[in-house]
């Protein structure tokens, strides 16, 4: 559904992107995931269109989509959420799931009656009519959540959705996504919390100074020398399974 | 769709029928100009307040609109109908040549206000340079009184055209709130880049929005041209139009259907008790203006039409602390 | 056609009136520097700045240069009241009502000046208007001359005083970031006030270097409120460089555009340059964010 080529982008003489390559298959959850400044953002930022690679090819369902401007791209079904919440601020919960509704719903009635229909779906039910300045953190992560679901996308793009949550919230986000996932929407994430990872996704490719340095199942990557040394520095990778039994080990 | 109209319906007819009972031309003109404010504040509305485009120069879409209603009718012999239909369009044409410079380059905020402004000063300094618009002299229309020449031996007759002009835009602010357009505009205002990433097209929405204001701004330079005959450049491109044009929805409520009526029934208001009060003397009406403008943003930063809501929360509150 | 007699005068006096331009621009680029806001009023106090002087010099006969020492502290004064009585009230801290705050200021002074001093159009002829000095390649009216080092010196006072000074070195701390400021025990609304005062003591100085080769009306501020924007806008907000190189650009703009297209078409120059400059580069010759 999405593959990802030979990506490069650099920020004045920084390198946020060296080369990056990945594929998501339709259907499944993968994880992006890497130690802070890997560049998992941007590359986010790219496959969305909101951040013009310097070289690389991004296909989405077939199509080659580098350069396409993020709303063509959420019209095709490809839409992201925001690591730092980016809601409608002066809007109820409903107006701004509503705003995603309207993609596909002309009529604006309509959108506010779906609306709560997604707010269901991401257990805002309540919320419903509150304004989004009375959210806390999770309640802005859900919204976050419920918007792009409006749009009803084939791929989602969830940037750190499970970041500034407690234990008990994210335990509560977890089924949310996996039954995204069962609605029939493929789902790429980028996370940090290492516990979510492991329970939500199929594949986990790993980011680090850039580059894709692993790929493979969630179990697989953890074990992966290289990658606990990406993450801890060398000579790291002996400890680094058992603290991730300690349940919400953030990595 | 069906209820709204029926809503609207009476409280228009009762103004259709204003004339009626004002047998003073003094009233009469009193509504014709708070109507007429309450078109060029609505105008505003739907780009700053809806969109939050914050406009210092939409004298550039009026100016522009009624110099082509002045030229057009005077140079061309076009009949003054079809120049204030031809206006709107050339207020449109203003709208999107601004918009279509300053989004494209992504000016947002206090540079958006001031290239809106830097342009209506532009306009203005040509208007006041080249031969055919009269220069500082200005231009005149000849008095032909027939409706015709939409030119009315009685005030009223301008009456039912303003009425008909600010219910049109009035309407479409309720279109705004009620359509996928108004959504996505809104949208744009609270957050250009969550907008981007649910399908909106962000440029062209705020396109279409300065397009629209810029019409309706057009369309009210018309009107002015047709009820004062007399059109030079500080009155088409000065700063007390854009002035104007955001005070009207500021003080009545940014962003509401109803707050440039309001805004601009209390700014009418206020400009007759001034003048009254200080004989006319140049100036202080503006200062009136200016204080107001303070006064609004310091005390009811959502407007007069915030009061209503404001009043009935503090009585529930009152009801809550009896019980 | 045009020769090199008429070109040369035309560009050292647009370099004198770009100097005083620079001088406003000065003001202004601090205040947006540091309180992030733009000043719609700066204008407007300009012309009051200009009233005060012409008075000054018709009723008590003071010569406007000697007037500096009573017309700067008193712009500081009026500049650091209004912003910590009106401004910060009025505007909630809410950037987009700065602004409205500020334009609402500017029509006040604007029509009260109309309705106390009447549109007429008001110059002085102080003793040494006429003369001039000889540069050996073209006369410079005195009073130009005078103005265009007037206002250098002031520019490096001010420069002095933001980079040498502990009110300076606060100023900065607060425009780079208002949280770390206020850690360190910055009093914020004191500064910001101190800010808006000497951005507006700036205004106070070009007024008193302006007026004796200059006028003064009600509107004069309204004219100067664009080509001080223009001149930030240039040179890139918040940058002292720029504002000082963005004021000689458009004082020569002016001086030509006025002799080739006569004065009101050549003023156009000036929006020109400010049109394209918010186009093509918002962030002007030497600013950085965008």
């Amino acid at each position: 559904m999405l593959e990802v080529a030979g990506v490069g982008k650099r920020f004045g003489g920084l390198t946020a992107v060296e080369d990056a390559s990945l594929h998501v298959r339709e259907g499944e959850i993968a994880a992006l995931i890497g130690p802070n400044g890997a560049g998992k953002t941007t590359l986010f930022g790219i496959v969305a269109g909101f951040v013009a690679a310097d070289r690389g090819s991004v296909r989405f369902a077939g199509e080659e989509i580098l350069g396409l401007k993020p709303h063509v791209l959420a019209r095709r079904g490809l839409v992201r959420t925001f690591q730092l919440v980016e809601p409608f601020a002066g809007l109820s919960v409903r107006e701004n799931i509503a705003v995603g509704c309207q993609l596909r719903q002309p009529r604006r009635a309509a959108a506010l009656a779906e609306a709560a229909a997604v707010a269901g779906r991401v257990g805002m039910s309540e919320l419903i009519d509150r304004p989004v300045s009375a959210l806390t953190i999770a309640g802005l992560k859900r919204l976050e959540l419920a918007r792009a679901l409006a749009t009803q996308p084939r791929l989602l793009l969830l940037d750190e959705v499970m970041a500034g949550l407690n234990p008990a919230e994210i335990a509560e986000m977890v089924p949310l996504i996996r039954a995204i996932r069962e609605a029939g929407v493929t789902l790429l994430l980028t996370e940090h919390v290492m516990q979510a990872v492991i329970s939500l996704a199929e594949r986990v490719y790993v980011l680090n100074d850039g580059r894709i340095i692993a790929e493979g199942p969630p179990a697989r990557i953890v074990a992966d020398e290289r990658v606990v040394e990406a993450y801890l520095g060398h000579g790291a990778a002996g400890r680094w399974p058992r603290r991730l039994g300690e349940g919400g080990a953030h990595a | 769709m069906k209820t709204p109209a029926i809503a609207a319906a009476a409280p228009l007819l009762a103004l259709a029928a204003l004339p009626l009972l004002l047998h003073s031309d003094f009233w009469l003109h009193f509504a014709i100009m708070t109507l007429y404010l309450a078109l060029l504040g609505q105008a505003w509305n739907l780009l700053g307040g809806y969109g939050g485009q914050r406009s210092f120069g939409h004298a550039a879409f009026f100016g522009t609109g009624a110099y082509a209603a002045a030229l057009l009718q005077l140079d061309f012999a076009i009949n003054p109908w079809a120049c204030m239909v031809l206006a709107g369009g050339f207020g449109a044409g203003a709208g999107a040549l601004v918009g279509a410079l300053s989004f494209r380059y992504g000016l947002r905020g206090s540079y958006f206000a001031l290239v809106t402004l830097a342009f209506a000063e532009v306009f203005r300094i040509v208007a006041d340079s080249v031969p055919f618009t009269g220069a500082g002299v200005g231009l005149q229309i000849a008095l032909k009184e027939s409706v015709a020449d939409f030119q009315f031996p009685e005030k009223s007759g301008f009456y039912a055209v303003i009425l008909a002009l600010t219910a049109i835009a009035t309407a479409l602010a309720w279109w705004i709130e009620n359509s996928r357009f108004g959504a996505a505009l809104v949208a744009v205002r609270e957050n250009e880049d969550a907008a981007r990433a649910l399908g909106i097209d962000v440029d062209r929405t705020k396109l279409w929005a300065i397009t629209l204001s810029g019409a309706l701004s057009g369309c009210a330079g018309s009107f002015y041209v047709q009820y004062f005959l007399y059109l030079d450049p500080r009155i088409a491109y000065g700063v007390e139009v854009s002035v104007t044009a955001l005070l009207v929805p500021l003080i009545g409520g940014v962003g509401t259907v109803l707050g440039p009526l309001v805004g601009a029934l209390a700014l009418r208001a206020l400009n007759e008790a001034s003048s009254a009060l200080t004989g006319g003397a140049p100036g202080l009406n503006l200062v009136l203006y200016g204080a107001l403008l303070i006064v609004i943003l310091a005390l009811l930063p959502d407007g007069l039409i915030s009061l209503g809501t404001r009043l009935r929360r503090a009585g529930r509150l009152r009801a809550l602390g009896r019980a | 056609m045009l020769d090199f007699d008429i070109l040369l005068p035309a560009i050292l006096n647009g370099l004198s009136t770009g100097a005083v331009y620079a001088l406003v621009a000065l003001g202004l680029t601090l205040i947006y520097g540091v309180l992030h806001i733009v000043n719609f009023a700066h204008g407007s106090l300009l012309m009051l700045a200009l009233y005060g002087v012409y008075f000054l010099y018709t009723l008590l006969g003071v010569d406007p240069f000697a007037a500096l020492p009573v017309v700067v502290p008193a712009m500081f004064a009026l500049g650091y009241a209004l912003q910590r009585t009106v401004i910060a009230t009025a505007s909630h801290g809410r950037e987009e009502n700065i602004l409205l705050v500020t334009l609402g200021l500017s029509i006040i002074i604007d029509n009260l000046a109309l309705y106390l001093w009447s549109a007429d159009t008001r110059t002085i002829n102080p003793s040494y208007g006429f003369s001039t000095v000889d540069f050996g390649i073209a006369f410079i009216a005195v009073p130009k001359v005078v103005s265009f080092a007037g206002a250098l010196v002031a520019t490096g006072l001010l420069w002095l005083l933001i980079r040498r000074s502990d009110l300076g070195k606060a100023i900065r701390a607060l425009a780079r970031e208002r949280r770390g400021a206020e850690l360190v025990g910055v009093d914020v609304d004191h500064v910001y006030a101190m800010s808006f005062g000497i951005g507006i003591a700036c205004v106070g100085a070009a007024a008193c270097l302006l007026l004796p080769s200059y006028y003064v009306h009600p509107g004069v501020g309204e004219s100067f409120v664009v080509i001080a924007f223009t001149v930030v806008v240039l040179g890139g907000m918040g940058s002292f460089a720029g504002a000082l190189l963005g004021g000689f650009i458009i004082g020569v703009t002016e001086s030509l555009g006025g002799l080739l297209l006569g004065e009101n078409l050549g003023r156009i120059g000036v929006f020109a340059i400010f049109i394209a400059i918010l186009l093509l580069r918002p962030t002007g010759l030497f600013g950085q964010r965008a």
